[in-house]
C-alpha cells in the first residue's frame, strides 16, 4: 500500500543524498589540496620568481599574469556582454532571427575552450598581429566568457517585473532612461552573478591562453599588454607533466593559489550582490 | 463643455482577437468620465490607448481617429503624450525606491529641478492625494513599508508630479479595503476641478458615487454612454440596465 508518509522520506531522502554526492567532491578537492598545498605557502613563494628551472622559488609573475589577463577579459567582456543583453531584453523583437541569436549565445558556452584559443590565435595573435601578448589572450578569455555574461545578464534584466518599465513609461519616461535608472540596477545582483562565472572561468581556464598568450618560463613581471606573461593553470600545468622532480608541495601550492584567488574574486562579487540585495525592496 | 479627447470609428486587435469594436465618444475636460463592464470587455484596453501603453504589446493593432486637443496622438511624441495624460494602475505598483524618491522619479527624469522645488512639488502632490499627513515624517523610508491603500495613493502623488492634463485610473481600488477606496474616491473628486479623469471600474457603486458620465462597455464594443444619473435610473439599453442590476457580468 502507498503511505504518502514513506513517500515523502524516500523523496527527501533522494534529494539529500543527491545534494550530498556534489558536496562532498568539491570538499575533498579543497581539503586535499589546502592539505597538501599549504606548507608550499610562505611570503617567498607568493612574491619571487619562479627559480632552478621552476623547481623552487615562487610564483608571483603567475599571479601577476593570471590577473592581468582576468582583468583584462572582464574589461573587455562585461560593457560589451552587459550592452548585448540590454538590446536583447529590451529592444529586439521576437522574431526568428532574434531567435537564433539568443540560440547562438547559448550554444557558445558549451563551446570546448581549446576552440576558443585556436579562434584567438588565428584572429588576435596572427591576423591583428598582436603575437602571443596578455591583449591576444585577454581578448580571448573575453570572447570564451561573453555567452555566460550575456545570459546571465539577460536573465537578470528579463526578471525586473514589467510592471516597474509600464509604470516608468506611463510618466512620460523614455525607454532609455526607465533602463538606465530602474531597469539596469534592479537588475545589477544578477549581472554581478553572471561576472563572477565569468571571472571564475577566465580565471581557471588553460586552452584559451596556450596558444595567446601563456608563457612556459618567463621569471619576469610584463611590461606591457603586448607582452606575454605567465599565468597560474598553465603554469600549474606545466610545473605537472612537462617538468620533472618539481616537488608535489610546490604544485598543490600553485593550486591552492589560483583556488583561493577565484574563490577570493567570487566573495567579493558576493558581498556586492549581498549590498545590492539589501536594498532591493520588492 | 471642451473636448480634450475626441474618438471616433476606433478598432482594436490583440493578434486575431478585436477587443474594441467601432468605439466613438469624446471625453470633455474636468469631467469624470467611469467605464463599466464586465472583464474582457475592453475597458482596459481603452484605457491604455488613451496613453498609448498598447504599443508595448506588438500584437496590438489599432484603426480609427483618436484626438488628444485636435491633435491625433499617433502624431504626438509619445513620451509628452504620456507626460500629459497620466495613469494609475489596478495594483498600487510603487518603484523600490523611497517614499520621496518616487513621487520625485517622473519630474527628475523630466529634466533638472532645483532641490528645493522638487521638495515643493513633491509636498503638493502628497497633498493633493491625500497623504502627506501619513509620510511627511519619514519620506526617505522605503515605498514598499508603506500599506496598499497608501501606496496606491502615492502612485497617485507619482502621476500628479508630472503634472499632467488627464489621469487614467485603472481599477485604481481593485485591491484595496473600503476605507482606502474611499480616501482614493476623495481624491478624485477633488482632482476633478484641475484634471479630466477617466476611471475604469469593476465597482458599479463606485461609478455611480463619483463618475460625471458613465460608459457601459460589453465583448469591446461601447453599449452606452450618458450622465451617470441617467445611466443608473434610467438606461436605455436593456444589457446596461442587467448589468448594473446585477443579472449578469
Amino acid at each position: 500500500m502507498r503511505n504518502p508518509y514513506r513517500t515523502q522520506k524516500i523523496a527527501f531522502s533522494l534529494l539529500f543524498l543527491a545534494t550530498l554526492l556534489i558536496v562532498v567532491p568539491v570538499g575533498l578537492i579543497v581539503i586535499v589540496i589546502i592539505f597538501k598545498g599549504f606548507p608550499a605557502i610562505n611570503w617567498q613563494f607568493l612574491s619571487d620568481i619562479p627559480r632552478q628551472g621552476m623547481r623552487s622559488g615562487g610564483i608571483f609573475p603567475a599571479i601577476i599574469g593570471t590577473l592581468y589577463l582576468v582583468a583584462g577579459a572582464i574589461i573587455f567582456a562585461l560593457p560589451i556582454g552587459l550592452l548585448a543583453a540590454i538590446y536583447l531584453s529590451e529592444y529586439s523583437k521576437e522574431n526568428v532571427l532574434n531567435r537564433i541569436i539568443r540560440l547562438a549565445i547559448i550554444n557558445l558556452s558549451g563551446v570546448p575552450s581549446v576552440v576558443y584559443g585556436l579562434f584567438g590565435l588565428a584572429l588576435f595573435v596572427v591576423f591583428f598581429k598582436f603575437g602571443a601578448s596578455i591583449l591576444a589572450g585577454s581578448l580571448t578569455l573575453g570572447i570564451m566568457i561573453l555567452p555566460v555574461i550575456i545570459t546571465t545578464s539577460r536573465e537578470a534584466l528579463e526578471s525586473v517585473p514589467d510592471s516597474f518599465r509600464e509604470v516608468s513609461l506611463s510618466l512620460g519616461v523614455s525607454k532609455w532612461q526607465t533602463i538606465r535608472h530602474i531597469v539596469l540596477p534592479n537588475a545589477i545582483p544578477g549581472i554581478l552573478t553572471g561576472t563572477i562565472l565569468g571571472l571564475g572561468r577566465a580565471a581557471g581556464e588553460t586552452a584559451p591562453i596556450l596558444f595567446t598568450v601563456a608563457a612556459f618560463y618567463l621569471p619576469r613581471l610584463p611590461k606591457s599588454i603586448f607582452d606575454q606573461a605567465m599565468a597560474l593553470p598553465y603554469h600549474l600545468y606545466v610545473i605537472s607533466t612537462q617538468v620533472p622532480n618539481v616537488d608535489e608541495k610546490i604544485r598543490y601550492g600553485t593550486a591552492l593559489v589560483l583556488l583561493a584567488l577565484v574563490l577570493f574574486m567570487n566573495l567579493v562579487a558576493i558581498i556586492i550582490r549581498y549590498q545590492f540585495r539589501r536594498r532591493k525592496k520588492w | 463643455m471642451v473636448k480634450i479627447f475626441t474618438i471616433k470609428d476606433l478598432n482594436i486587435w490583440f493578434g486575431s482577437a478585436h477587443a474594441l469594436k467601432d468605439v466613438s465618444m469624446d471625453i470633455y475636460v474636468n469631467e469624470i468620465l467611469s467605464i463599466i463592464g464586465p472583464s474582457n470587455s475592453g475597458k482596459t484596453t481603452f484605457l491604455r490607448m488613451l496613453n498609448r501603453l498598447n504599443d508595448l504589446n506588438h500584437n496590438c493593432k489599432m484603426e480609427g481617429n483618436v484626438k488628444f486637443e485636435e491633435e491625433d496622438i499617433k502624431n504626438i511624441e509619445v513620451e509628452l503624450l504620456r507626460k500629459r495624460v497620466g495613469m494609475v494602475f489596478a495594483l498600487p505598483l510603487a518603484l523600490p525606491l523611497s517614499i520621496f524618491d518616487n513621487v520625485a522619479y517622473g519630474v527628475r527624469m523630466h529634466g533638472k529641478v532645483k532641490k528645493q522645488s522638487l521638495k515643493d512639488i513633491v509636498e503638493k502632490s502628497l497633498q493633493e492625494a491625500y497623504l502627506w499627513d501619513e509620510v511627511k515624517d519619514r519620506l526617505n523610508e522605503s515605498a514598499f513599508k508603506l500599506s496598499g491603500g497608501q501606496q496606491q495613493r502615492l502612485c497617485i502623488a507619482r502621476t500628479l508630479a508630472v503634472e499632467p492634463e488627464v489621469i487614467l485610473f485603472d481599477e485604481p481600488c481593485s485591491g484595496l479595503d473600503p476605507i482606502s477606496t474611499a480616501k482614493v474616491e476623495e481624491a478624485m473628486v477633488i482632482l476633478k476641478q484641475n484634471y479630466t479623469i477617466v476611471l475604469v471600474t469593476n465597482n458599479v457603486k463606485q461609478a455611480a458615487r463619483v463618475g460625471d458620465r458613465t460608459a457601459f462597455f460589453l465583448n469591446g464594443e461601447l453599449i452606452e454612454l450618458n450622465k451617470t444619473e441617467n445611466i443608473f435610473t434610467a438606461p436605455k439599453d436593456k444589457r446596461t440596465d442587467g448589468y448594473i442590476s446585477g443579472k449578469f457580468g
